[in-house]
């Protein structure tokens, strides 16, 4: 007894935009995670925000990336009838919220990310992806820079703050690369001027997340070859819980409405 | 249908109602003064009815579906009401009009600052920020508590003289 899962074509443009996509939605689902456990009502309010600027932003690309697939599904179809294999977003978002320090160090490198790929995703030569960018480009600008404010302020913190945070990028750093890796998907988009190949956002994403380091007076963990495959659809072990959860509602009552 | 004849007076009345509807987050100034209300029109389909085209604040703004309901509800009496959301040009706060920005102020939220004169992106070292005069009392002794308010369009201050929090409309 169960709702029927859907798929999506094999078309690079549509898969593009869904890496997108389900970057901003999963990344979001862990954010919302947080409501009501906020270690401050302030940061409590903060997180649910940025949860809902990146639902926003990848309900956007998904009625787009719909369309494009032209299947005739919409954005909750999208959002919750595809299996784990259907999610392409980056293994880094999927990952649980783990403490505070956790989440501030992801949050800072996917809003860097974000704010790059918005960046340049306003010169899309898809007019809806680019009038996407043009909105989600200031709210990416904010959450960096939050999120930069809690990495300095955790590094500055106590001994127990700043050692959470050093282990959160520990753990966090080989799961980068994949944000800067690019493939067949990556090349057309590239071709078409849909969008840059996320190779090229490496150096000034780099830069940023140096220039908190450094202010932090944190040390870079050991660099890794390891890269993840969540772009192709291949995740990790999370991915599956996650999805119970985000899903079971859809699942449960099929094309149930607020 | 209101018994207009001439479609420029059916706009014309139709803006005059529309002047009227208030947002349904900041209640104190009108969809209008927000800006968020890009254009007005007679429906390209030939219907009988209006277009009104909108722009979403925030791409997560949870009263957009809200919105566009008290649009309709609101203009109901010119016919069907289509409902277009149009991303770009992107909203700034820039749109928001100075009778806005007043109704804003004397309502005890801080009206945003020009976009462009808003300080740039950075990361570190962001102590020497412009301080916010208390929209109460003036007082520029005042500090921000938190990066997001109620609403994700503000952030949450305080005023050290008079003691008193109060909002401030960010600048986007």
């Amino acid at each position: 007894m169960s709702t029927p899962s859907i798929k999506v074509g094999s078309s690079a443009p549509v898969h593009y935009l869904l890496r997108i996509a389900d970057a901003c939605l999963i990344l979001s689902q862990r954010l919302g995670e947080w409501c009501g456990h906020g270690p401050i009502l302030e940061e409590d309010l903060a997180l649910a925000n940025m949860a809902l600027d990146l639902i926003g932003q990848a309900r956007g690309l998904l009625t787009h990336a719909a369309r494009l697939d032209g299947q005739g599904h919409d954005e909750d179809q999208l959002a919750f009838l595809r299996d784990e294999r259907q999610y392409f977003n980056p293994v880094l978002m999927e990952l649980p919220r783990g403490d505070f320090a956790f989440t501030v160090a992801r949050n800072f490198a996917a809003a860097s990310w974000l704010l790059l790929l918005w960046q340049r995703l306003q010169a899309s030569s898809d007019a809806e992806v680019a009038a996407i960018a043009g909105k989600a480009v200031k709210e990416a600008a904010y959450h960096q820079q939050h999120a930069a404010d809690w990495f300095l302020r955790l590094a500055d913190g106590t001994d127990e703050s700043r050692a959470r945070l050093q282990a959160a990028l520990g753990e966090q750093w080989p799961l980068f690369n994949e944000l800067f890796a690019s493939d067949a998907v990556d090349e057309a988009a590239a071709a078409s001027s849909l969008g840059p190949r996320w190779s090229e956002l490496r150096a000034d994403w780099q830069a940023a997340l140096d220039e908190v380091m450094a202010e932090a007076g944190l040390p870079a963990p050991k660099a890794s070859a390891y890269v993840s495959a969540g772009r192709l659809g291949v995740h990790s072990e999370h991915m599956g819980h996650m999805l119970a959860e985000m899903q079971y509602l859809q699942r449960a009552y099929p094309g149930g409405v607020w | 249908m209101l018994p207009i004849a001439n479609s420029c007076g059916r706009l014309e009345a139709a803006w005059e109602v529309l002047r009227q509807v208030p947002d349904p987050e900041v209640p104190v100034i009108s969809l209008c003064e927000l800006g968020i209300v890009r254009d007005l029109r007679l429906r390209e389909d030939g219907a009988c009815g209006l277009e009104v085209v909108l722009t979403p604040t925030y791409s997560g703004c949870p009263a957009t579906e809200l919105i566009a309901d008290l649009v309709r509800e609101a203009l109901a009496a010119f016919g069907e009401i289509e409902i277009t959301m149009q991303r770009a040009p992107a909203w700034t706060t820039d749109w928001i009009t100075p009778a806005g920005r007043s109704k804003l102020k004397d309502y005890g939220i801080v009206p945003p600052g020009p976009v462009a004169g808003a300080q740039p992106v950075r990361l570190v070292h962001r102590h020497a920020l412009t301080r916010l005069a208390c929209p109460r009392c003036g007082s520029e002794q005042t500090e921000k508590l938190s990066a997001f308010g109620t609403t994700a369009c503000k952030a949450l201050y305080r005023c050290l003289a008079c003691r008193e929090p109060f909002e401030y409309f960010k600048p986007l």
